[in-house]
């Protein structure tokens, strides 16, 4: 101890082995890397896109139904909008959907699956409940009363309603592993050193719940995305003005698009599933490179 | 120990901890797991006080509940405050959150004390921060201090629990747990998840460090050997009753309640010439929720007489000093 410098300072190198040997894992499972890959040209494409400023919305009638050639790379639609450009930029749309939607419903599905497997008891059961409620809810209706209350449709609307239907699945999960995680040793040594129940809740247990919550976040990700694209192609989701990759599919409900203008709908559909599989490959990637049980 | 100055730490009064049993959709309460009932008992400070007794007599709740991790039923714990007995039963939150820098303990299973997630700096850390030190300095001198005692390279703290053995964790523990600079551990059977090579390892620290800081341990094991390697007295525990408390030498040389000598007998014995008379008990142990009349053990003592069916025998003091025993065997016969 001749030194004064601190521990931390001496070791931070080292420091890092876990995360590092995760990384590696990760960087061995092919498909998970083909699916981060996929996932990562497709949003830096669309938020490139939207960030150049592509023209979506302009309509140019004579230019109509043309399918793809060198100036319109993926065609145009059925008023002579750039199929291209509006795939990209509702991929903007599509992708903040997902992303939001499932970050935001594991929040709140965390901190209440936290609480309710940490307290048990009443708390517990009264949330428990909650979340039975909502889930008997059927999503669809709850979109088409939301939408008929406040009479316009819009990305609010939906990220709402996606929100507050979607957290349950997360809930249970992150409750049974509180519930389990609850009886380790070390919950009772925080107890014993007196720490605050927010404290060992959120900063002790939390962080073994983790990997299981990105999982499911990832996977979420993929569902949200394509809730908003049948919604959407159904015509109840975001305004027509607003391209996502199921608006644009949208235009797909007309028998004679589906049989005479392949592009106008190969191309989203293609954007989406192209999209969702990539990301759960990540899931399953990630699954198996954060799995406790698996080091 | 000093023999002349007994300075008592914990005097427990009719402790009681039971689990209710609820029932149906309005949870009824239909019955106690009577876990802890009606034990008592004083701890001196400085010494080591073996708590004994097979699995499910309540030894562990006991020390959970000194801890305050359990709610007691009833009855009364005082703790010693500098000559002033507090019941710590009846505390606040700020008082506990205080008392828990009095009082600290060391849990049955190292596998899983240590926070997987964390590293060992962190899992340290977080005490010292909860308890007031804000400096990062004096937290890392507090650390250092305390893995000298227990042995372990300061260095070691940048890893993770899983690097390292079991024996090594269970040193963490130990350290961590003195981190607070605690008068009493509670140590509940601190050695029976190591192999028997590590178990004699960490004993013998636990040994050392008591001396060098002074410590009072409350020491809970299923292990009678470890117990009398650690004990200056022991108390024997059956069914949530205390039977039986004595000096450590006095118990294992003249055991007087019927259990304990049947518990002895029970102790591997190295030479073959020299094989004890085993004494092996009938039946089960009795639920701790119907617990039978009269005396608890009276089903399988093989001295039963028919007081033994009616009363409860109360705790009586018996051939040397401090040498107490609950028995109707020697029940004063006047």
């Amino acid at each position: 101890m001749s030194e004064t410098k601190s521990i931390k300072e001496m070791n931070k190198s080292s420091s890092s082995s876990l995360f590092r040997r995760n990384v590696r894992k990760f960087m061995n499972n092919k498909l998970a890397l083909f699916g981060l890959i996929v996932v990562l040209v497709i949003t830096i494409a669309c938020i490139v896109g939207a960030v150049m400023g592509i023209d979506y919305s302009t309509p140019n009638l004579p230019q109509m139904k043309k399918p793809p050639s060198a100036e319109h790379l993926f065609g145009t639609d059925t008023i002579g909008r750039d199929l291209l450009a509006r795939v990209l930029y509702g991929g903007c749309y599509s992708i903040l959907v997902g992303v939001f939607c499932a970050v935001l419903s594991s929040v709140i599905g965390a901190v209440l699956g936290a609480l309710a497997g940490y307290f048990g008891g009443r708390v517990d059961k009264f949330i428990v409940r909650l979340s039975e409620i909502f889930q008997a809810f059927p999503q669809l209706v709850l979109v088409m009363m939301l939408v008929a209350i406040l009479n316009k449709r819009g990305l609010g609307n939906l990220l709402f309603i996606f929100v507050i239907t979607g957290w349950m699945t997360t809930f249970r999960m992150v409750r049974n592993e509180f519930m389990s995680l609850k009886s380790e040793t070390y919950v009772k040594v925080c107890e014993a050193f007196g720490m605050s129940k927010s404290n060992i809740m959120f900063k002790q247990v939390l962080p073994n719940v983790m990997s299981p919550i990105i999982v499911s976040t990832t996977t979420n990700v993929a569902f949200f995305i394509l809730q908003e694209a049948a919604l959407s192609f159904i015509g109840l989701g975001v305004t027509d003005a607003t391209p996502t990759w199921g608006n644009i599919l949208n235009a797909a409900k007309s028998l004679s698009v589906v049989t005479d203008q392949w592009w106008i709908w190969v191309f989203p559909g293609l954007a989406i599933s192209l999209f969702v599989l990539a990301i759960n490959f990540l899931g399953d990637g990630l699954r198996d490179v954060l799995d406790p049980k698996q080091q | 120990m000093s023999e002349e100055k007994k300075d008592v730490i914990f005097k427990v009064h009719n402790l009681k901890t039971w689990f209710p049993i609820t029932k149906g959709a309005f949870k009824k309460v239909v019955g106690h797991v009577k876990a802890v009932d009606d034990v008592s008992l004083e701890v001196y400070r400085g010494e080591t006080l073996g708590i004994v007794g097979e699995s499910g007599c309540g030894k562990s709740t006991l020390g959970k509940t000194l801890m305050l991790l359990e709610k007691p039923t009833g009855g009364e714990v005082l703790y010693n405050y500098d000559g002033t007995f507090k019941d710590i039963t009846k505390f606040d939150k700020e008082e506990t959150f205080k008392f828990r820098r009095r009082v600290q303990m060391v849990f049955q299973d190292p596998y899983s004390a240590l926070n997987p997630q964390k590293k060992i700096y962190t899992s340290f850390e977080e005490p010292l921060k909860v308890h007031g030190v804000s400096n990062a300095q004096t937290r890392e001198d507090v650390m250092q201090k305390v893995l000298k005692m227990v042995n372990i390279q300061p260095d070691y703290l940048m890893r993770y629990p899983h690097e390292f053995s079991g024996g090594q964790r269970q040193r963490l523990c130990i350290a961590r747990a003195l981190e607070v600079m605690p008068d009493v551990l509670i140590c509940d059977e601190p050695v029976s998840a190591l192999d028997v090579s590590i178990q004699a390892q960490v004993l013998n620290l636990m040994k050392d460090i008591q001396k060098e800081m002074n410590l009072t341990y409350l020491f809970i094991a299923h292990d009678l050997s470890v117990v009398q390697y650690m004990s200056d007295r022991i108390v024997v525990m059956y069914l949530g009753k205390i039977v039986e408390i004595a000096d450590s030498k006095a118990l294992y040389d003249n055991p007087l309640h019927p259990y304990t000598k049947a518990l002895l007998s029970a102790i591997p014995v190295p030479d073959i010439h020299n094989r004890k008379k085993r004494q092996v008990l009938e039946g089960e142990v009795p639920s701790p929720i119907n617990k039978p009349t009269g005396c608890a053990f009276h089903n399988r003592c093989p001295h039963c007489m028919e007081i033994c069916r009616q009363v409860d025998p109360a705790t009586i003091q018996c051939g040397e000093e401090g040498h107490m025993v609950a028995c109707h065997l020697y029940d004063k016969k006047d």
